[in-house]
C-alpha cells in the first residue's frame, strides 16, 4: 500500500465517503446498465449503475440502502472504475478482491481502497465490503 | 431457581474459554439458536455409537429399540406442550413444519376467496409458506395490525376477520420485538368463524409454559435447537382429527400401508403418515434430552431469568438518549435496540470486534419496517444461561464502545 496511508487517513477515508457519498444517486440520463444486489446476511439493498460505451465505462453511481462498509466501498469503486477501459476497470476489481482476501495485490491500483484492507479482520463483513464490487464485475462480463 | 454459574458448566460453548475476536464469548443471540449442554450432546452422539438402527423396520432387537426410543421422544415432547403423543410429528423444524401445513392444509382445502390471516411482524417461515398456498388457490392474504407495543391485539384481529377467513397464521412471541401475542383470545375468536389457527411457537415454546390443549390452537409449530437441542430437529402439532385430514408433503417409506401399480396409495396414520423416509433418528434422542434439561430447570425459572436480564440491560440503558429501544416492555428474551445514527449492521460489526454476539438486520420479518420505522435494528437475545455480567459487558460496550470503524483499525 502508498506508504503515506496510516490507520487514520483509511478511517477518514471511509467515513467520508460513507458520510458524503458523492456517487450514491440515480443516473441523470439513460444507458446504464443497472444491477441490483442484496446480501442474503443483512440489509444491503442496493442498485449499481454503469455507463459503458465503446469498451469504457464512462459513468458509474449507485443508490440504495447499506452499511457504512458497503456505502464506502462502493462509492470509492465508482470513482475508480470512472473514465477507465473495461480491462483496465477489471484489473483493479481483481486487484481489490486480491486484498480484501490478503492475497498479493498492486495497492498503487487501488488508491482510496486501500482504506479497505482489514476488512478480513472483520470476515462476517467481507460481503459489505466486496457488494458493489462484485456488481460492476457482472456488469462488465455481460456488457 | 437454578444457579446459573453451575449451569454454564454444562455447556461446553460457555465452559472452556471460547473466544471471539480474542475476547471471551458473550452470546446473546439465542433468538437465532442456543447452545446446547453435554447432556444433549451425548444423547445425539449415542445414537451413533450404541443405537445405529433405522427406525419402524423391526425385525431385530437393535430396530426395536430404536422405535421404543423415538416413542419416548414422542411421548415426551407430548408431555411437553400438553397435546397427545400421537399429535407429535417429527419434522426437519419450524420451517419444514409451518410448510407441510401450507401445503398440506392449505392447499388441499383453500378455495378462491378465502382469507388467510398473517400479520406484518411475522417471521418468513409463518407467512411465505401461505403467500405460496394463497397463489396455487386464489386465496387472500390479509394482515392483522400491530399495536403501539408491536402486539397482536384480539382487537386488532377482530378488525380483519371474517366468515371468509379459513387460516390464520401467527407467532405467540414475535421474533424481532418478543411481544408475547394475545393468541388465546385470537384462537377463540378465530375459531367463532370457523377459521383454523397455526401457532408458530418457535420463540415461545423454548421460553414460556405452552400448552397445545389449553390453547386450543389447531396447529403448533416449534424447533429444536431453539431450546438447546440439535439442529434439524423440530415438530409439527395438530389436532388429531386435523391431522388425519392433511394431505402429506412428502410421500415415501414409512408412510404408507400400501401401494399399488394403478397409483392407488393408503397412508399409515398420523404422525407416522408424515414422516416419509428414516427420520432424524439422532436428533429425536437429542430433542428428548433437552427437553428434559429444560424440565429439570423449570420453564418457569427460564422465563423468569429471560425477563430478569432483559429488564435489567433496559434498567441499565435508560437515560441513555443514543439509544433507541423499540420494545422497552419487553417481557421476554428480546431486545431490539439501535444507536442514533448509527447502522445496525456496524453496531453489530463493533459488537463483534468485542467478543459480543447480537446480531443485526431484519430478523426474517421483513415488512415490519414500516412500523419500526427504520430498516435494520440490532437484536439482543438472551436465555437461560445468560449472566448479568454479560449484559454489563454488552451495555458498557454499546454505550462506551467507541468508533464502529475500530473494529478493523484496532
Amino acid at each position: 500500500m502508498p506508504i503515506s496511508l496510516n490507520n487514520e487517513m483509511m478511517r477518514a477515508i471511509i467515513m467520508d465517503h460513507y458520510s458524503n457519498p458523492q456517487n450514491k444517486h440515480q443516473p441523470s440520463k439513460d444507458g446504464y446498465e443497472k444491477m441490483h444486489m442484496h446480501s442474503d446476511n443483512c440489509i444491503d439493498d442496493l442498485d449499481i449503475f454503469l455507463l459503458v460505451k465503446d469498451g469504457m465505462v464512462l459513468d458509474a453511481c449507485f443508490d440504495g440502502t447499506a452499511c457504512t462498509i458497503s456505502t464506502a466501498s462502493t462509492d470509492i469503486m465508482c470513482d475508480l472504475v470512472r473514465g477507465k477501459s473495461k480491462e483496465e476497470a477489471q484489473k483493479i476489481i481483481d486487484a481489490y478482491h486480491h486484498m480484501i482476501h490478503e492475497e498479493e495485490y498492486d495497492p498503487d491500483l487501488l488508491e482510496e481502497a486501500n482504506a479497505f484492507m482489514n476488512t478480513s479482520k472483520q470476515a462476517a463483513r467481507i460481503r459489505c465490503a466486496t457488494i458493489g464490487w462484485n456488481a460492476a464485475e457482472e456488469i462488465l462480463k455481460v456488457k | 431457581m437454578y444457579d446459573v454459574y453451575e449451569i454454564r458448566k454444562l455447556f461446553p460453548m460457555l465452559s472452556k474459554g471460547q473466544l471471539m475476536q480474542g475476547k471471551p464469548l458473550v452470546y446473546l443471540d439465542n433468538a437465532s439458536t442456543t447452545f446446547k449442554p453435554q447432556c444433549v450432546i451425548d444423547a445425539c452422539d449415542k445414537y451413533y455409537t450404541d443405537m445405529t438402527a433405522n427406525s419402524h423396520r423391526g425385525d431385530y432387537d437393535l430396530l426395536y429399540n430404536m422405535d421404543k426410543a423415538v416413542a419416548e421422544s414422542r411421548k415426551t415432547v407430548a408431555r411437553f406442550v400438553d397435546c397427545k403423543p400421537e399429535e407429535v410429528v417429527f419434522t426437519a423444524g419450524d420451517t419444514m413444519a409451518l410448510n407441510m401445513i401450507a401445503h398440506g392444509y392449505g392447499v388441499k382445502y383453500l378455495k378462491p376467496g378465502d382469507e388467510i390471516i398473517v400479520s406484518v411482524a411475522e417471521h418468513a417461515s409463518c407467512i411465505l409458506p401461505w403467500f405460496r398456498a394463497a397463489k396455487e388457490t386464489g386465496a387472500v392474504i390479509k394482515y392483522v395490525d400491530i399495536d403501539e407495543r408491536g402486539v397482536i391485539t384480539a382487537e386488532n384481529f377482530a378488525k380483519v376477520v371474517s366468515n371468509k377467513t379459513k387460516i390464520v397464521s401467527l407467532a405467540h412471541v414475535g421474533n424481532v420485538l418478543g411481544t408475547i401475542n394475545e393468541i388465546d383470545e385470537i384462537i377463540k375468536i378465530a375459531h367463532k368463524y370457523g377459521a383454523l389457527v397455526v401457532v408458530d411457537g418457535a420463540q415461545s415454546v423454548p421460553h414460556l409454559k405452552t400448552s397445545f390443549k389449553e390453547l386450543d390452537a389447531d396447529f403448533l409449530t416449534f424447533s429444536a435447537h431453539k431450546m438447546c437441542g440439535p439442529t434439524g430437529i423440530g415438530c409439527l402439532i395438530g389436532k388429531y382429527e386435523l391431522l388425519e385430514k392433511m394431505e402429506p408433503l412428502m410421500a415415501g417409506g414409512g408412510m404408507n400401508a400400501i401401494f399399488k401399480k394403478d397409483g392407488t396409495i393408503d397412508y399409515l396414520l398420523p404422525p407416522a403418515k408424515f414422516e416419509a423416509g428414516t427420520n432424524n433418528l439422532s436428533g429425536i434422542l437429542g430433542f428428548k434430552a433437552a427437553i428434559e434439561f429444560i424440565e429439570s430447570l423449570g420453564i418457569e425459572n427460564i422465563h423468569q431469568h429471560d425477563v430478569e436480564m432483559v429488564s435489567y440491560a433496559i434498567e441499565k440503558l435508560k437515560g441513555h438518549d443514543n439509544v433507541i429501544i423499540y420494545n422497552p416492555d419487553a417481557k421476554n428474551g428480546i431486545l431490539s435496540f439501535n444507536l442514533k445514527g448509527i447502522f445496525a449492521q456496524d453496531e453489530a460489526t463493533l459488537l463483534n470486534s468485542k467478543g459480543i454476539a447480537v446480531r443485526s438486520g431484519e430478523h426474517c420479518a421483513k415488512i415490519l419496517d414500516n412500523y419500526l420505522g427504520t430498516k435494520a435494528t440490532c437484536r439482543m437475545s438472551t436465555y437461560l444461561y445468560t449472566t448479568k455480567e454479560e449484559i454489563d459487558i454488552f451495555v458498557e460496550n454499546l454505550l462506551n464502545g467507541g468508533d464502529i470503524l475500530d473494529a478493523y483499525f484496532s
